[in-house]
């Protein structure tokens, strides 16, 4: 999957996949992480 | 070394729906939109539904969390339920107040006549009456009226002033009296654990060396908001004369390490018998209530939860708390969930040469998903256990097709109400006691709690802490 040229959100979920994992995930595919958020539900 | 002991566990709820208003996600709500406030008082429930719910009495000890029955469990509600159970009790609110008007040294809390009167009277016929100064209640009956014209925290209850709360001081907002209510209210709740572990299991309350607290509030002035030492204030409350302490603060995974810390002061000696005390979180009080009103359900979160529990000398038959399997999650372990999850079990487990199949019962985030579905939060402890499931599967040692058996033996349906500490692992200590010691019971349980450390903005990370509970190999020697 290729991110290049795109800006992202990161929203992730502590009990899911924290928002850390996905940002570096994203960034390996190329996009540009703006804002990355963890949020806890409980 | 003296090996570490889980020598009895107590777990409480207070019914106070009147102080839901007052818990920080309702409080925001409803100053927004005041019609809120007429919905919520719409959806409370009496203590009466309160005491049979299902969930409920899985909390005191009455039933297992197995036994609940069918959902959804507010509709079914469990016949002939009694407030008292074997680990502890349901408060109703009258009761509770008073309590917390017994846990401030100050005069700050401020009850109606009418409420200092009932209050008083209800709680001269609790089993725990002896252990509180009652007559002291007299001084907090006043004029709630006056107190609130100068500036007191208001407590409505049927629409009525019914007490207040007034600040510490005038320029201290850590003092003022929301945030006095909070921290009374957990006060009051741990106090209230803590005797009733005393009391069960016939512990003098003399014999106590220290408490440790690990609730979530900051207790503090203006120059050290989170001060602490609430463990203490307990301690004072609960008649533990000999007994200091000290808090332990890690979000909601903070039971997890104040129990590796008070095992670890009884094996090296230091202390004899250390208590583990965590009051409830009235800011969690109706945290989800707008999904509740939404499906037309009670607003459940209507509960503070506390449980105390307390770590000894091996007595021959308790369950033994296993320093030598304590999983934390390192720095270096990142946000990667399976990372996370092989620091927390798999490494300790490996020292032991134990793999995740040897564990008879995984304890971790045990929150009610009848309270957290409504507002699309999903089922917590269902989540962690699939993935708990999913990291046995990818090391081998689970079939794929045995994922849903493993997390029907070995994890636990949720039953907690939202109180973050006291979900996590702790609420389930009184259950996990008697797993261990039962004839064919359970061998070994893993408790597991995780805390979202990045709320406070100091760091990305989380943290966790897991802890191995044995069965007492004494106990089978003694037949």
């Amino acid at each position: 999957m290729n991110f290049a040229g795109t800006k992202v959100i990161v929203i992730g979920e502590r009990d899911g996949v924290a928002s850390p994992a996905i940002a570096a995930c994203v960034q390996a595919a190329g996009a540009e992480v703006v804002l990355v958020v963890t949020e806890c539900f409980v | 070394m003296i090996r570490p002991a889980l020598l009895g566990a107590s777990t409480v709820l207070a019914h106070t729906p009147s102080l839901i208003a007052l818990g920080s996600k309702p409080s925001r709500e409803i100053a927004r939109d005041g019609s809120l406030y007429s919905s919520l008082l719409d959806h409370v429930r009496d203590f009466p539904r309160v005491v049979g719910y299902a969930p409920n009495q899985a909390f005191i000890g009455a039933i297992h969390p197995r036994e609940m029955g069918p959902r959804p469990y507010f509709d079914q509600l469990i016949q002939g339920a009694s407030r008292y159970a074997r680990d502890g009790e349901i408060m109703p609110e009258q009761e509770f107040f008073g309590l917390m008007a017994l846990a401030d040294r100050f005069q700050l809390v401020r009850l109606a006549p009418s409420l200092a009167i009932s209050a008083t009277a209800a709680l001269r016929d609790h089993p725990l009456a002896a252990t509180w100064e009652l007559d002291r209640l007299a001084l907090a009956a006043g004029n709630v009226e006056e107190a609130l014209a100068n500036g007191a925290t208001p407590i409505y209850r049927a629409g009525s002033l019914a007490a207040t709360i007034s600040p510490g001081h005038p320029q201290d907002s850590n003092l003022n009296g929301a945030i006095l209510a909070e921290n009374l209210a957990c006060k009051a709740s741990g106090a209230l654990a803590l005797s009733h572990l005393l009391a069960h299991h016939d512990f003098a309350p003399a014999s106590i060396d220290y408490v440790l607290g690990c609730a979530e509030e900051a207790v503090g002035d203006r120059y050290q908001r989170g001060g602490g030492n609430m463990g203490k204030a307990i301690a004072e409350m609960a008649g533990c004369v000999q007994a200091s302490g000290a808090d332990v603060k890690n979000f909601c995974a903070a039971p997890l390490p104040a129990l590796v810390v008070a095992a670890s002061l009884v094996a090296a000696g230091v202390f004899g018998h250390v208590a583990v005390v965590g009051g409830g979180s009235l800011a969690k009080l109706g945290m989800k209530f707008q999904g509740h009103l939404q499906h037309a359900m009670p607003v459940l979160e209507d509960t503070l939860g506390a449980v105390a529990v307390l770590i000894g000398p091996d007595d021959g038959r308790s369950p033994l708390l296993r320093l030598d399997c304590v999983g934390h999650h390192p720095v270096a372990s990142g946000a990667a969930t399976e990372a996370i999850l092989d620091s927390l079990l798999v490494a300790p487990l490996s020292r032991l040469e134990l793999r995740l199949t040897d564990i008879d019962q995984f304890v971790t985030e045990l929150h009610n998903p009848e309270i957290t579905e409504p507002q699309g939060s999903g089922n917590v402890p269902e989540r962690n256990y699939r993935m708990i499931a999913a990291l046995a599967i990818r090391r081998g040692l689970l079939a794929r097709t045995a994922l849903e058996s493993f997390i029907a033996t070995r994890g636990l349906p949720g039953f907690a109400p939202t109180q973050g500490h006291i979900a996590s692992a702790f609420c389930y200590l009184g259950h996990a006691r008697r797993a261990l010691m039962a004839s064919q019971g359970a061998r070994r349980i893993m408790l597991m709690a995780k805390g979202s450390l990045f709320l406070g903005l100091m760091t990305e990370q989380s943290d966790g802490m897991s802890l191995l509970l044995e069965r007492n190999p004494r106990l089978e020697e003694k037949g």
